[in-house]
């Protein structure tokens, strides 16, 4: 039984948004698997929730009309995973979320509740950053969309306004296309952990694949929010995938990243695996374009 | 603060069933508490050793992080429906019996629903696609020796093939 | 055929696959009040003062009570047998609520409640005023002059120190051209997780106390209960329902005595107290942290000239098992690698830590990890391969302890190694991996153990149970020695079917559930002994019950008792093996005679003054991932000669579970705490890493079945046993993959990357370009 002062729930996107606007101190509540943890702890014992759990509008992957791949905020890890579409444009974001928890988890967390709880580690993160991924929030005056990065604002603090609620989660067409990503999770156990470390790497290679015309890497838990590495991106950006490009791009990922030092994991390790995770994520995406290291 | 409460409908191991819930309640507590479907276990609380494990709409969740109110227009099911009406066991239960892969069997309901959907997705799993799907459960009595093999097992007698561990 | 040695489905299986069988909580009365205990947040000090106004006022809040209101009538926990001699007996260190906080998690209040939220938010609305002291977690450093005390009787923090010589290890050393292998080695506090956290409920009933409770012990609580109350321990009834794993934890008295008080203090009315899995991890027990060091003296043909160990037992903050797990550990080293100059040294230290207690394996984890390190390392010193110095230096087949009377009546442990080292293809596999030199690196490792079965001479053994022939002809049986997820009921099954010459061991009905009003005395589950002391109980009661049955059958058959014999269930004659009537016959016979009724029972208790040794080994294969800092482990064996298996599938199973147990201690298990505040870090199933489905290759279970002289079936330990050497032989492995020699567990990717990084297998050149 949990301790909570009040649930209010919606069934709509348009309840939602009335719910929000009319008890401004209640939490959003999506598929629960952090937020009743937290209210179980303490955290947010006592706290008045809006479930937007039920409203199925918000679940389901498809392509709107300029072919932008659209998740609903509520599609579940494992509904991504399984996804034809998601398996067809952008494969390594359900690889990405295949790793979360545990196929529970992966059944109950929802792509909204993982980006909008603010945390660093979640899992699809830093692949929807290297996607440069837009956020959909809709509010009482409309729909409003923003980039990921604009998204984070700092650790557990995303742009929501008082009455919005994210709805949606696009991955723009010129984003996905052509585009080969892999991500690597570094736990210490393969199984129902957070990650240490998440690293998700793509690149768009030239036609004859000898180059690459674009590289992205984003890292989770790296600093407070998910983080593209640009000094990283500029190294492989138009270069020769070699595997001392793949040395000198991994290396450059040290000037870009800000991992801090916890119980979890010293700055160091973290800093030493984000290297060789660079590597190794970013040489198994130049295989996945159909490129060869020289 | 005055109790909330709201009446559910949803389908609990084949039966419709309504109920006034409080909104407070996990499903975990519904299940153990308004219907005594006590093979539903309380191990962590926060979804992370898999003991209150139940299936909703075919898919495995978590009890304990799903509210009882999400239960509404849901299929339910618990171990409790596994048994025939006159007593004998499922195929996988039967598995679980003849594999020794019950030791304190506190994780064996909870890992028996989950094999529940794997098998009724009626795919040939290899041995690492198998560990992974029933990775969402802590077991610390089997090192999951025997309940993997009476996964396997039960997989492969549904899919008619010859077992060779 | 004979009941025993066959691979039988548990008596349990089918309850436990239908999901009916009730554990503690699926008992507990709709109506019982909610006991939530207010855990301190300091790590060592005093309670000034507790606040109960806010949490009173709480609607559904009934009562709340905190360390100044409970009787200071201090207890012991451990769930050790009573001894007569006071001098032997446990330490009682503990009250219901403390006013001296000595760990993170120590209990100072209760908020007793209607409902289960009323009862969170009276512990959250408590008000706890402290003064805070200075703390101390390293046991090194809590033996220092000034460090903080824990408790006034024991200065330096030191709970027990004891010590044993054999030989002149001083002069020994002085042997010209010894080779001398000197190091530390540190094992870490973990958690037993089993997967039913604690909990009990009670109530007044006529007067006396029903305790319900999550316990492997159920005897030793209601003694327990009766001294923290203050009451007669016949006042006390502890009922064991299934329970959901111990190993260990629930063999020491947990929050039974303060679940009981709770009731007595809201007018005998029903309360339950539910361990959360955070308190789990915190508030209940824990594996004693051990730090060794080591000095082995070698000489160069391989042979062991002298060995000094101590060990440093990091008890926490209360005494529970106490000392006897490090003198177990001590104790091993001697018998193990016999050598003829030994100085050995235990200390068991108080610390800020949560209370150390029983954990599977009593010691002998930490010690095999200590142990089969230095061993390896003076085998890579001597340049010996390790297996070839252990067949050397390993106990010798006749070796005769003569404190527990012990003997190694086979050469159990060559027997073991061998077959080990056949299943992963030792030597082999050996060669090849000598040649990696990549990032990616395999490397093989072994550890052996050995282990004692059961508790004497150091404590009581014995053992009680009572067979009730029932009308149809089977046999009711019940027994202290209890069910806690491991086995124990259906092998006794098999031997009350085999001892009493029952058809079928579906044929004896285990009272699984125990009632200490009801149930004949025992001492519950712990150590690795139920099989073997039950075995000398159930031969000797089968025995009483066979010559009831047989004295009973010569009126009805008039054949002499010599002549016949119980068979399948029949009474048969010996002569010419003919059914002289079936055992239902019988009862119902002597049941509904009229002029002679007998209702055939039996009960009797065997006093056990034998021990046995058991023996055993893993072999491990890993794959190293140098630069991200990771082990895999690719292949796993264990060989145990536990004597004559009972149940072979079963005893499979128990091996594999302790195998998994050791994998986590060996890579990833680890209690850690915050070193600025003494506050545990990872109390939880997220951040404490328990092995998954997913960090597990195969497997491997195999055994030599040599007999135990001593046991009437033949059998010894196995329960903790396969907990022992895995550990050591995955650090063995990685040594031989990396040659890193790594002197602590877990080794998990942050202890890799330090001792990479110090080995300079890592690099991280980029830090120089900075």
């Amino acid at each position: 039984m949990y301790d909570m002062k009040a649930l209010y729930e919606a069934s709509s996107v348009e309840e939602a948004i009335a719910l929000r606007i009319e008890h401004p101190e209640a939490q959003i509540i999506a598929g629960g698997s952090d937020v009743l943890v937290q209210m179980r702890e303490g955290k947010r014992a006592g706290k008045e929730l809006i479930s937007i759990y039920m409203i199925d509008d918000l679940r389901g992957v498809s392509l709107d009309e300029e072919e932008n791949l659209r998740i609903g905020s509520l599609t579940s890890f494992s509904h991504i995973t399984r996804d034809p579409l998601i398996q067809k444009y952008c494969n390594v974001l359900g690889e990405a979320v295949d790793q979360v928890g545990s196929p529970q988890i992966r059944n109950i967390g929802t792509i909204g509740g993982n980006t909008c709880n603010g945390v660093t580690s979640a899992d699809s993160a830093s692949t929807l950053h290297a996607y440069e991924a837009i956020v959909e929030l809709t509010g009482k005056n409309g729909v409003r969309r923003l980039p990921i990065k604009d998204f984070y604002i700092k650790a557990g603090l995303v742009d929501i306004k008082p009455d919005e609620i994210q709805t949606a989660i696009l991955i723009p067409k010129a984003s996905y296309e052509n585009t080969f990503g892999h991500y690597i999770k570094y736990g210490m156990r393969n199984a129902m952990e957070i990650a240490t470390l998440g690293c998700s790497v793509n690149v768009r290679l030239s036609a004859d694949k000898k180059k690459i015309e674009r590289c992205r890497i984003a890292y989770g838990v790296a600093g407070p929010v998910p983080m593209r590495c640009p000094s990283a991106e500029a190294v492989a950006n138009g270069a020769v995938p070699t595997k001392e490009l793949a040395e000198q791009f991994a290396r450059t990922v040290i000037d870009d990243i800000n991992p801090r030092d916890s119980w979890r994991a010293s700055k160091a390790f973290r800093q030493h695996i984000a290297v060789e995770m660079a590597k190794r994520a970013f040489t198994r995406a130049v295989e996945l374009a159909g490129g060869e290291m020289a | 603060m005055s109790a909330q409460y709201k009446l559910i409908h949803c389908t609990i191991n084949g039966k419709k069933v309504e109920k006034m819930v409080d909104v407070r309640a996990s499903l975990t507590d519904m299940l153990r508490n308004d219907y005594h479907l006590t093979s539903v276990k309380k191990g962590c609380e926060v979804g992370e050793c898999g003991a209150c494990n139940v299936l909703i709409n075919g898919e495995a969740f978590n009890s304990c992080i799903y509210l009882a109110v999400w239960a509404e227009g849901k299929n339910i099911q618990t171990l409790e429906s596994l048994l025939s009406p006159d007593g004998e066991l499922s195929d996988i239960q039967q598995a679980f019996v003849e594999e020794s892969a019950i030791q304190c069997g506190f994780c064996t309901p909870g890992f028996i629903m989950t094999a529940v959907e794997i098998l009724n997705a009626g795919k040939f799993y290899s041995d690492e696609e198998l560990r992974k799907l029933l990775s969402g459960h802590l077991c610390r009595c089997t090192g999951y020796e025997n309940i993997f093999r009476a996964v396997k097992k039960a997989m492969y007698r549904r899919l008619g093939k010859e077992i060779d561990f | 055929m004979s009941k025993v040695g066959r691979s039988e489905i548990r008596v349990d299986a089918f309850d436990k696959a239908s999901g009916r069988t009730k554990y503690y909580e699926d008992r507990v009365p709709a109506d019982a009040l909610y006991v939530r205990i207010k855990h301190a947040e300091i790590a060592h000090g005093f309670v000034k003062s507790v606040d109960k106004s806010a949490a009173e006022a709480i609607p559904g809040v009934v009562k709340v009570l905190d360390c100044f209101d409970v009787p200071d009538l201090p207890f012991p926990t451990a769930g050790h047998p009573w001894s007569m001699d006071p001098g032997h007996q446990d330490i009682a260190d503990r009250h219901l609520l403390n006013q001296h906080v000595r760990y993170w998690g120590d209990d100072v209040a209760v908020v007793i409640a209607e409902n289960e939220v009323a009862a969170h938010q009276g512990v959250r609305a408590l008000k706890v005023e402290y003064e805070s002291l200075p703390f101390v977690l390293d046991v090194q450093k809590a033996m220092e002059d000034g460090a903080p005390q824990l408790h006034e009787a024991f200065p330096n923090n030191i709970l027990k120190h004891t010590g044993m010589k054999k030989g002149d290890y001083s002069s020994a050393i002085k042997e010209p051209g010894l080779i001398c292998i000197d190091k530390w080695y540190d094992t870490p506090t973990v958690q037993h997780c089993h997967i039913e956290n604690h909990g009990c409920f009670a109530w007044q009933e006529d007067d006396r106390l029903v305790v319900v409770s999550s316990t492997q012990i159920p005897h030793i609580i209601r003694r327990v209960v009766g001294q923290a109350l203050g009451r007669p321990w016949g006042d006390i009834e502890i009922v064991k329902p299934y329970i959901g794993g111990g190993f260990g934890n629930k063999q020491d008295a947990l929050y039974e005595p303060l679940c009981a008080w709770c009731s007595t203090q809201v007018g005998g009315r029903c309360v339950r107290l539910d361990c959360s899995r955070e308190e789990t991890f915190v508030s209940n027990r824990v594996r004693h942290a051990i730090r060794f060091h080591i000095v082995s003296w070698l000489r160069k043909d391989g042979t062991i000239a002298a060995r000094k160990v101590e060990c440093f037992s990091n008890q926490g903050a209360y005494a529970s098992h106490g000392h006897s797990i490090v003198a177990k550990a001590m104790g091993s080293f001697p018998q193990h690698y016999p050598c003829e100059n030994m100085e050995c040294d235990a200390y068991t230290v108080f610390t800020n830590r949560p209370a150390a207690g029983a954990m599977r394996g009593y010691g002998m984890p930490q010690a095999s990890f200590a142990d089969e390190s230095n061993i390896e390392d003076c085998a890579k010193a001597l340049g010996m391969d390790s297996y070839e110095f252990r067949k050397k230096n390993v106990m010798p087949k006749g070796f005769h302890d003569a404190f527990s009377g012990n003997t190694n009546y086979y050469d159990s442990f060559r027997e073991c190694m061998t077959k080990g080292a056949a299943f992963i293809d030792y030597e082999r596999k050996k060669k090849e991996y000598a040649n990696d030199t990549g990032d990616i690196r395999r490397g093989i490792g072994m550890a052996t153990f050995w282990y004692n079965t059961a508790v004497y001479p150091i404590s009581l053994e014995t053992s009680s149970n009572r067979m009730l022939l029932n009308l149809d002809g089977t046999v009711t049986f019940q027994c202290g020695e209890t069910e806690i997820g491991q086995g124990a009921d259906t092998a006794y099954a098999q031997m009350v079917a085999e001892a009493v010459g029952l058809k079928s061991y579906r044929d004896v009905h285990v009272k699984s559930c125990q009632d200490t009003d009801i149930t004949p005395t025992g001492l519950g589950a712990y150590a690795s002994r139920q099989t073997y002391v039950a075995g000398f109980s159930i031969r000797q009661t089968a025995d009483l019950l066979r010559e009831k049955i047989l004295n009973y059958a010569n009126e009805v058959t008039r054949q002499a008792v010599a002549n016949m014999d119980i068979v399948d269930g029949n009474i048969i004659r010996k002569g010419d093996g003919s059914v002289l009537m079936s055992l239902s016959e019988l009862a119902m016979t002597a049941q509904y005679n009229p002029v002679h009724s007998e209702h055939i029972t039996a009960e009797s208790t065997y006093t056990i003054r034998n021990n046995a040794y058991s023996f055993g080994c893993t072999f491990a294969e890993v794959e190293v991932d140098i630069p991200m800092c990771k082990v895999t482990l690719k292949n796993i064996v264990n060989v145990h000669d536990c004597g004559n298996l009972i149940n072979p599938a079963l005893a499979e199973a128990q091996v594999h579970g302790g195998m998994s147990m050791a994998i986590g201690y060996g890579l990833s298990e680890q209690l850690i705490f915050d070193e600025k505040t003494g506050k545990p870090l990872n109390g939880n199933l997220l951040d404490y890493k328990l092995s998954t489905f997913m960090d597990h290759p195969h497997l491997e279970a195999e055994f030599v079945e040599n007999p135990e002289p001593t046991s009437p079936f033949g059998t010894k330990a196995l329960g903790e046993p396969p907990a022992c050497s895995g550990a050591p032989a995955i650090r063995n492995a990685i040594l031989d993959a990396t040659g890193v020699a790594i002197d602590r567990n877990p080794i998990n990717p942050h202890v890799l990357y330090a001792e990479f990084s110090k080995a300079g297998l890592i690099h991280d050149d980029w830090k120089e370009a900075k």
